[in-house]
């Protein structure tokens, strides 16, 4: 055993054993987090956790479907928190599990604890040939004791199943098609329901057709309709999908207020801005900024630019739905949501009843990365199944709303300045980043916060009142999220710009502000160091002092030959995600094709998580979120004009497909016995970043507008 | 209400359904075999992909009624194919998933490419993923798990 360095803030509001771990009277040990799966295999990771502090098989082991009222209130699986968070939790409360059970089985079995040891749930004294096992001491039996924050846990030479490489939770019914998602759900009498939606977000219905909806009525199609909000429901899914379409075509709608057609670009540095000064590592400051000075007077070369990201989408590969039953006694709800406590609260907020009266099962939908479709659909699915009490609805999305009313990641442009001494050392650091806020998940607050930011909310005859939002204040949030370089500079100067008045309906985005702060921030690295003329390797390490992150650069840099002549481009790219989480390095390997194409070639990934529990999830989240931004960066780009989104599909917002793979090699740095870091979001930025470069280094051409298209790469070497 | 005999997983079923209806809709809410998924219904990312006649066909967008006659089978009975039982072990092993959505619609379509082609090089099972979209980005692991599959399938 050892002293545990692990610590939770989840086990300040659920201090209870009790909360965590129950232990069946068949044995069986079920393990209560508040955090969800959403494809990053967290649940895996936690079983592993419990079985190896219990002793028991992971087949021992239940992950308990998380539900409001239920399991632990864990806030919201995001921001790579759910390791440090829930894991540690989950190893503390199991290490003292079992040391209770310990305790008691030496009373029993009149013997001392030390001399016990437990072999799949059996206490054995190695003293003595008797025994008992976990569930004859605490089977169906309360623990009534707290998790102690300072028990010893396992000592992680002694892991047999943390750390190793096993096959998911739940995989084999994936591949055997008997996992259920949400979308798969039937319940007795269920109805199925859609929404038929404005053309665009301003748009508001000034009429009906009453002959068609009599016609849908009669046909036994129930409209619902609460303002702008419309419905269609009815028993047969494909009859209810038609039955939406004509219902829109029937509608009449206000259109006036036509979305802006300027470029956003432009706009986030013209817009009216709420502007904040970022210091401490990362923390905005409510003062004034400080204007930007000129160069230090030993200044031998002063880079000035400016990097942009389009709106990005979360595109879903399933559409969002959830499931509603409006009963007497409250609404029960079933939702694919990060967050069911806050979705609880805002649902009642919405309605003004007691969230009490509100219960929300989580059941996995497909991966959402952020805050796309779920908390508004289950919004959607409350609204009519309020409509219909007592009746079960299930609620989808189409491919069309997923993609043009869930919301996006903003737009940001990042303007950064800095200077070199004659040395090549940065002496001065400027770095502004705008966009518009990714802080609108549904969370409840004074005048109706939470209920303004569902989606439908603002269709109702009586809206809540529209939520302004204001800059993030917490520690790399948001906008200025790794805008703060890990590197050592001098005479920083960080201002994050929460930007009016931008046309597209925005929120969380796996690693919000860090992706487009990194891709500048690495972009830049590079460009520095071709100033400075030291390689961007060295370059980076002479600013680096972070030992762990020194060790994930030089991983990947070891890996790479850029003095390789062989028409490769080759770029690398760091960063550590919010400074406190996991490290990641990227170095990537790419042509630029006759027809102005990216084709990734190699991509070597150097990670360090802290411990790792799930070696493959661990490995997954690197080689996964490689591969998403390398999306973002060559493929995506949110688009649209006055009527409205027109990415609307996979064909108008492209991503990634299996063509593009490139050979990709994950390299985990070992550290066992070492906090948590979350693994989720570290490699995104670094992706972009280093992709950008290796396009510079294959072609000369320094892209610094995301998405790298044929067209922005033709467009870029027409202006060279 | 119309009705409509299909052979699914090897067995003929009448059903009580427009014949208008996409296949996928029959499949999922009248036979109650959900593994195939609606990922867009415009036929643009492959996860409603079932086999019929064998090959991997996209059913989300085509009337159930173009289906009489035809062997459908889908990713519920593919555990009953060497080739699909090879498939579903290779995407276990290598971890070829991570939320799933998309993963029936792959496996269907690897099994299809390996019965076609029972060893195919990268291109051939990059080719084979033409219709198919993934957003976790397991694509690495997918090529590798087919790879995988067609090894094991090779050495039977």
């Amino acid at each position: 055993m050892s002293k545990s360095v692990f610590s939770s803030p989840s086990l300040a509001k659920h201090p209870g054993l009790d909360e965590w771990v129950s232990v069946g009277a068949d044995g069986r040990i079920s393990i209560h987090s508040g955090k969800v799966d959403i494809g990053q295999r967290i649940s895996t990771a936690l079983a592993m956790i419990a079985a190896e502090e219990l002793d028991v098989p992971l087949d021992r082991i239940d992950m308990v479907r998380t539900a409001t009222g239920e399991a632990p209130d864990e806030g919201i699986t995001s921001g790579s928190n759910s390791m440090m968070e829930s894991g540690s939790a989950v190893r503390l409360a199991t290490a003292t599990a079992r040391r209770h059970m310990l305790a008691l089985a030496a009373e029993q079995l009149g013997v001392d604890a030390d001399t016990l040891e437990v072999d799949d749930g059996l206490i054995q004294s190695r003293d003595t040939n008797r025994s008992v096992t976990y569930e004859e001491i605490q089977g169906d039996k309360p623990f009534g004791v707290d998790v102690d924050p300072d028990v010893d846990v396992k000592d992680p030479e002694t892991h047999k199943i943390v750390g190793e490489k096993i096959a998911p939770l739940g995989l084999s019914e994936i591949v055997t098609g008997s996992y259920r998602f949400l979308h798969d759900m039937k319940l007795p009498g269920m109805l199925h329901a859609r929404v038929v939606r404005p053309p665009h977000y301003n748009a508001r219905l000034k009429g009906m057709n009453d002959e068609t909806a009599d016609r849908l009525r009669q046909s036994g199609i129930d409209i619902v309709q609460d303002g702008s909000f419309i419905a269609v429901v009815g028993a047969n899914e494909y009859a209810v999908i038609q039955a939406a379409e004509r219902l829109f075509a029937a509608c009449d709608w206000d259109t006036s207020g036509a979305l802006s057609e300027n470029d956003v670009f432009e706009s986030l540095t013209a817009n009216p801005r709420e502007s904040r000064p970022v210091e401490n590592d990362g923390v905005p400051q409510d003062k004034p900024v400080p204007p930007l000075a000129d160069p230090p007077e030993n200044a031998s070369a002063t880079l000035e630019t400016r990097y942009d990201k389009p709106y990005h989408a979360h595109a879903s590969m399933g559409p969002s739905a959830s499931c509603a039953i409006w009963q007497e006694d409250g609404l029960q709800l079933w939702s694919h949501s990060q967050g069911v406590y806050f979705l609880r609260d805002a649902v009642a907020e919405a309605f003004d009843i007691d969230p009490e009266t509100v219960r929300i099962e989580h059941i996995p939908g497909a991966g959402c990365y952020g805050h796309n479709g779920a908390d508004d659909v289950a919004f959607d699915a409350a609204l009519v199944a309020r409509a219909l009490p007592g009746k079960p609805v299930l609620l989808k999305w189409t491919r069309e709303e997923e993609h043009a009313w869930a919301p996006y990641a903003t737009a940001t442009s990042m303007k950064l300045r800095a200077s070199l001494d004659a040395d090549g050392k940065v002496i001065d650091w400027n770095h502004e980043s705008y966009g518009d806020t990714f802080n609108m998940r549904p969370r409840s607050g004074p005048n109706m916060a939470g209920a303004a930011r569902l989606l439908s909310g603002r269709f109702r005859e009586n809206p809540p009142p529209e939520f302004v939002p204001q800059p993030a204040m917490v520690r790399h949030m948001g906008i200025h999220r790794n805008l703060d370089p890990l590197y050592v500079f001098p005479n920083k100067r960080l201002v994050k710009n929460l930007v009016r008045d931008l046309p597209l309906r925005t929120s969380a985005l796996r690693t919000l502000g860090a992706f487009g702060n990194v891709f500048a921030i690495e972009s830049f690295m590079d460009e520095l160091a071709e100033a400075a003329g030291i390689d961007p390797v060295t370059f980076r390490l002479n600013h680096l002092e972070d030992t762990r992150g020194r060790e994930v650069l030089e991983a990947v840099a070891a890996r790479m030959d850029f003095n390789a002549d062989d028409g490769i481009g080759r770029g690398i790219a760091f960063a550590q995600y919010k400074n406190l989480k996991a490290y990641a390095a990227v170095g990537v390997e790419l042509e630029v094709n006759d027809a102005a194409e990216v084709i990734l070639k190699r991509a070597v990934l150097a990670g360090d998580a802290g411990e790792i529990v799930d070696r493959d999830g661990t490995a997954a989240q690197y080689d996964g979120g490689f591969l998403q931004a390398a999306s973002w960066t060559i493929s995506e780009q949110v688009t649209w004009d006055r009527d409205g989104i027109t990415s609307r599909d996979w064909e108008t917002y492209p991503i990634l497909g299996f063509d593009n793979v490139p050979e990709i090699e994950t390299i985990l740095i070992e550290r066992p016995g070492v906090p948590f870091l979350g693994a989720g979001e570290a490699v995104s930025g670094p992706a972009g970043a280093a992709i950008a470069n290796a396009i510079y280094n294959a072609t000369g051409l320094r892209l610094r507008r995301i998405p790298f298209t044929p067209d922005a790469i033709r467009a870029a070497a027409m202006d060279a | 209400m119309d009705s409509l005999t299909l052979t699914i997983n090897g067995e003929a079923r009448d059903i009580n359904c427009d014949p208008a209806t996409p296949l996928l809709y029959v499949l999922r809410n009248d036979l109650d075999l959900t593994g195939a998924k609606l990922g867009c219904g415009l036929e643009q990312c492959g996860a409603c992909a079932v086999l019929v006649d064998g090959e991997a066909t996209l059913c989300c967008n085509r009337p159930a009624g173009e289906f009489a006659g035809k062997e459908i089978v889908t990713i519920e009975a593919l555990e009953n194919d060497a080739v699909g039982a090879a498939v579903q072990r290779a995407f276990i092993a290598e971890g070829a998933a991570q939320c799933g959505y998309c993963t029936a619609g792959l496996v269907i379509a690897a099994t299809s490419l390996l019965k076609a082609n029972a060893a195919p090089d990268r291109d051939a099972i990059v080719a084979g993923l033409e219709e198919h979209l993934c957003r976790c980005g397991s694509h690495g692991r997918v090529i590798a798990a087919i790879g995988r599959a067609a090894k094991e399938i090779g050495n039977v």
